[in-house]
């Protein structure tokens, strides 16, 4: 009895902000050609009226219509997001309400970013190997665009919104997700936060004072603040040591894995990690273009595209790497 | 390593600078499109050239190119 991805949807807002749209609010940016190596040329903005499970449910339905799953067989519903549409009750009980899901099913919120995917495979593989679930629905949304800054020039080009729904099912043959490495970096919680709204420190005037960091990006601490080049040493250090070790624990060689996807950060900071770990490009499956970076979306959305473009066929092994706030990594092994 | 080759370096990894834009002595920062792109170029050039970290901490430290090669010197 092996857990393994039986079917992933994913469902993006309408609206979208391309680089042309971005050049006209930040027109000092348009000879800043080291751009183009983020990778992104559109994103998808979300209604502002909407949230993250209006997202989610939309990637939900779209899988029961893809794929004809019967929503009734859903036994667990993980959902994972960094909004939540209210302090209580948790999230996942809205979504499994809108869902019209069984109530013999379970349903809990994973508060994880972009190393979110990892990390509910890890639970939905437990749910069936260890506790006898079948049919896990996992829920990564984001609507983090909400939260930038309408002058943070750095986090507007690099962010869209989108929400991807994945079934882990039990199969009798061939393991499906294999062994995991996490990491907390949680010394640097700060270096991605927002600061104030929650219950440390709630929404005063002063959470609306602007600030420019080094590079000329404008937050404040009501909103998303990021120290990209923080971020950036974090991961060429974190990402090859964990993929190292993964592969230490699964027992392999990187040339067994046939695809790596990693969380769809930017290109650039992708594409250093790869050298660094020797893989060869081809190897590497990125679909960041045309949504920028969904957060935990983005995994789930680049394996539907990968197994679309026919780069995963059946048998492929997939290493999934996800890093980011926290800030938080994990990382695993595909069959599929 | 000389700093020439370390300048020649930066040029060839930052699209819009053409060769001998930068000098010893350039104030980084005030290069029109700085941006924090920018910042990840030469982190990630110093981490696979120079086998160095350079934090976001340690280039606010720097003023000029100078300064930038006097420290991946410095951690050599």
């Amino acid at each position: 009895m092996s857990a393994f991805i039986k079917a992933i949807s994913y469902y993006l807002p309408p609206a979208k902000f391309t680089n042309s749209d971005y050049f006209n609010v930040f027109p000092e940016m348009a000879e800043n050609k080291n751009l183009e190596r983020v990778g992104v040329k559109e994103r998808r903005i979300v209604d502002p009226h909407l949230t993250s499970s209006d997202l989610g449910v939309s990637a939900a339905e779209n899988i029961f219509l893809e794929h004809k799953i019967d929503r009734n067989e859903i036994d667990f519903i993980l959902y994972c997001s960094l909004e939540s549409d209210y302090p209580l009750p948790a999230t996942s009980m809205v979504v499994h309400k809108r869902l019209m899901l069984s109530r013999n099913c379970g349903a809990i919120d994973l508060s994880v970013g972009c190393s979110g995917y990892p990390y509910a495979l890890s639970i939905a593989k437990g749910l069936i190997e260890s506790s006898g679930f079948k049919n896990i629905l996992i829920i990564n949304s984001s609507t983090l665009t909400k939260t930038i800054h309408l002058k943070d020039k750095a986090s507007r080009f690099i962010f869209g919104d989108g929400a991807a729904a994945t079934l882990v099912s039990s199969r009798d043959d061939n393991w499906g997700i294999g062994e995991f490495i996490f990491g907390s970096v949680s010394k640097m919680t700060d270096a991605i936060i927002i600061k104030d709204g929650g219950t440390r420190n709630p929404i005063s005037e002063s959470s609306y004072i602007d600030y420019k960091d080094d590079y000329g990006n404008i937050t404040d601490n009501a909103h998303l603040y990021m120290d990209g080049p923080s971020v950036f040493n974090f991961g060429l250090k974190a990402v090859p040591q964990m993929i190292s070790d993964l592969l230490i624990k699964s027992k392999t060689e990187l040339e067994n894995i046939d695809l790596f996807i990693f969380h769809q950060a930017n290109l650039f900071f992708i594409d250093s990690i790869r050298k660094k770990l020797l893989i060869p490009e081809e190897k590497v499956f990125n679909f960041m273009e045309t949504v920028g970076n969904t957060v935990s979306a983005s995994i789930p959305i680049a394996i539907y595209e990968a197994q679309k473009s026919g780069k995963i066929k059946s048998g492929s092994k997939v290493l999934l790497a996800g890093f980011g706030v926290g800030l938080s990594t994990g990382t695993t092994i595909i069959h599929f | 390593m000389g700093i020439s080759e370390f300048i020649k370096k930066i040029e060839a990894e930052v699209e819009e600078l053409t060769p001998d834009t930068l000098k010893p002595e350039t104030a980084f920062r005030n290069l029109p499109e700085w941006s924090s792109m920018h910042a990840l170029i030469i982190i990630a050039l110093v981490d696979m050239e120079y086998d160095v970290t350079i934090t976001g901490d340690d280039l606010r430290k720097c003023t000029t190119i100078n300064d930038i090669y006097n420290f991946v010197i410095s951690k050599k």
